[in-house]
């Protein structure tokens, strides 16, 4: 077969028995990352709100971060559906001509909104800052400071007030940002499960209670990957700090790593919200098994035999029971706290690959399975962008961008005005 | 002054609503609804299989690929033909290999070998993309690149097709596939382009048993429109509510 004509998915899928000749797994890695990704932008975005709208104080530390977190993550939940679309360079069509009958067609809307919502509250958040940068920085004369001012002065859109009323108002505004944006990150999320949910023709998506199941394991991994970010910069910064000294260095103040007090009180939410996620998994389980549809059989041979070990050992055991377990046992260490949340963002990325791709495991025919195999090792642009090297990319992007914007938006170690 | 600025926003508005009054009392009328309204019989493509006339030769699925330009050898097709084996204890035997390209010489079923005797009976499925009434595949598409032409044949705009694969997600029947060359989602089109000129569909064509027929379910004296007046007809997977429009005759419990 010639490099232009390649049958998409041909690669990476096994046909067991009889399966349809036009069927493969058309949606791959990109597809299980897609959610995955956006997920963890909606729950970044609801942690933080939950300070900001509802006064949580006890999330006062990681609410700044996990903000500025999810802006690093905003333009990553866009990328694996440029490495999916088979023409990416027509992404676009869906802001021309959206289609409104289509799930995917209010991608484009609700995720302009939902980052207009994150930008607005940034720049609410970090104002006052912005206007203390431009001042403090204003007698320097060097490159670096004069192109920080520069970007600090337009970063303030020329809002220069920062006495007391005006802060005030700059809180409220970020309240009711918050506020307005809890709603739309689900939103945004619960349509990503609606994208699934209404697939009539997939007999394992087609389930109401799939967006709902989607926003809660969202929440889930998007709390456990800010408090996994947040420990390991807090002790890596402890470590930094206690290196320097070692060397003599007297300057280096002493930085507290992360605390286990922040950490304990955001893992009950966690935990909250992963008891909701699986309670609804296990329901919409118990219905399909109870009302036997025709295509329970198929179902059932997927779940219980061909997919087990991936469902039931690694989603449900390892992703889900087993760090349910660790954070709820008494004497909660900063260590065993991130093995556990490690696991718990590991059980969220299973659930995405044991929806997208258990979905495609077997035929529309009712009478064969397919196999997925990921490509490691591209050998071509559809084996990269489709295979582990696109996954991984994806994966990393999120935290060079925070590494970037932290370096104009700090969001660590910050001490706050109230 | 502020008096004639009221008057100038109250003639303003009177002025704007007598205005569009006029253009309200025109309805826009889509050209579907202008060839109703003019008298002429419209069309509603429709497709006839009859299973017990077909010997699973593959003319149709190779007409087909070279008359629509599917890569001969890409295991992708947009009509197949499925082989049926059924056991006297009950068990299924399917497959359709190449999608029935190059017909089913081999007896033995994805390498297993049916012992004659055991056979109860066996028959073959040609199978192509059923222009739903209520095609899941349009409802889905995020751009509109796929739409239901008024004489009720899906289509898609290849250029306009951002590749995403939703609509062959979103068919129950698995007709749809990205087609290896254009990298769009490729789909049966009833040969739209030869029976739109008045001749009929390659696969029709090459059908030495009649087992396939196309016709217009509209007109009540087309020979097919009669057969499924009058036969007792059924389609696939009604369950979807997709409302497909070929009509198979001989239709087992066993197809899929």
């Amino acid at each position: 077969m010639t490099e232009e004509l390649i049958v998409h998915g041909l690669e990476w899928t096994d046909k067991l028995l009889f399966v349809y000749p036009n069927e493969f797994i058309y949606w791959s890695i990109q597809i299980v990352m897609y959610p995955y990704m956006t997920g963890l932008v909606a729950g970044a975005f609801v942690l933080s709100s939950l300070y900001h709208v509802f006064g949580q104080k006890d999330l006062k530390e990681m609410a700044r971060f996990s903000l500025v977190f999810s802006l690093a993550l905003l333009p990553v939940a866009m990328m694996p559906l440029m490495l999916h679309l088979q023409q990416p360079l027509r992404g676009m069509n869906v802001m021309f001509t959206p289609h409104f009958t289509s799930a995917i067609a209010a991608f484009g809307i609700v995720f302009s909104t939902y980052a207009v919502i994150v930008l607005t509250e940034i720049w609410f958040v970090y104002r006052e800052y912005f206007v203390q940068q431009t001042i403090a920085l204003k007698g320097k004369a060097d490159l670096v400071s004069t192109f920080k001012r520069t970007l600090y002065h337009v970063l303030t859109l020329g809002a220069y007030d920062i006495n007391e009323e005006a802060i005030a108002k700059d809180k409220k505004a970020v309240k009711i940002m918050a506020a307005i944006g809890i709603p739309v990150a689900g939103f945004l999320h619960g349509y990503a499960g609606f994208i699934f949910g209404s697939v009539k023709a997939n007999a394992l998506w087609m389930s109401p209670l799939m967006p709902v199941i989607f926003i809660m394991s969202a929440v889930v991994s998007g709390i456990a990957l800010c408090m996994l970010t947040y420990i390991i910069i807090m002790e890596w910064k402890k470590l930094k700090a206690t290196l320097a000294r070692g060397r003599g260095d007297e300057s280096v103040t002493t930085i507290r790593g992360a605390e286990i007090e922040v950490i304990s009180k955001t893992s009950r939410y966690l935990i909250m919200f992963l008891v909701a996620a699986i309670s609804l998994e296990i329901l919409d389980l118990i219905f399909r098994g109870y009302t036997a549809m025709k295509s329970w059989d198929i179902l059932r041979s997927v779940m219980f035999e061909e997919d087990f070990v991936k469902i039931f050992i690694l989603q449900y055991g390892m992703g889900n029971a087993l760090p349910f377990l660790m954070l709820m046992l008494p004497g909660l260490t900063i260590r065993r706290t991130a093995v556990a949340l490690i696991l718990v963002l590991f059980g969220v990325f299973m659930m995405r690959w044991n929806v997208v791709i258990g979905g495609q495991a077997f035929s529309l025919s009712f009478e064969g399975f397919m196999h997925y195999h990921l490509p490691i090792i591209p050998h071509n642009l559809e084996t990269f962008k489709e295979g582990l090297a696109g996954a991984l990319t994806v994966i990393a992007t999120p935290f060079i961008l925070f590494w970037g914007i932290n370096k104009i938006l700090p969001s660590l170690n910050v001490v706050e005005s109230d | 002054m502020s008096c004639s600025r009221r008057k100038l926003l109250k003639s303003a508005l009177s002025a704007s609503v007598a205005a569009s009054l006029p253009i309200s009392a025109f309805r826009f009328l889509s050209p579907a609804e202008c060839k109703a309204a003019t008298g002429t019989e419209g069309t509603r493509w429709g497709f006839l299989v009859d299973t017990n006339k077909c010997v699973g030769c593959g003319f149709c699925v190779k007409a087909c690929k070279k008359e629509n330009e599917v890569p001969y050898e890409a295991p992708v097709t947009r009509t197949w033909v499925e082989r049926y084996v059924v056991t006297k204890n009950n068990k299924l035997h399917i497959d359709s290999p190449l999608g029935g390209r190059d017909g089913f010489t081999d007896q033995k079923i994805r390498g297993e070998e049916i012992d004659p005797a055991e056979i109860a009976k066996t028959f073959f499925v040609p199978k192509l993309c059923n222009q739903c009434e209520n095609p899941a595949c349009v409802q889905v598409c995020p751009v509109g690149a796929t739409y239901q032409t008024g004489d009720g044949v899906v289509l898609v705009d290849r250029d306009w097709c951002i590749g995403c694969g939703y609509c062959i997600m979103a068919c129950p029947y698995g007709a749809r596939f990205f087609h290896p060359v254009h990298k769009v989602a490729e789909k049966c089109t009833f040969c739209y382009h030869r029976i739109s000129n008045g001749q009929q569909t390659a696969c029709v064509e090459a059908c030495p048993f009649e087992a396939r027929r196309i016709g217009n379910l509209l007109d009540q004296n087309d020979p097919v429109t009669k057969i499924i007046m009058t036969e007792r007809v059924a389609v696939l997977k009604d369950e979807y509510g997709t409302k497909p429009q070929v009509f198979y005759l001989g239709l087992d419990r066993n197809v899929r």
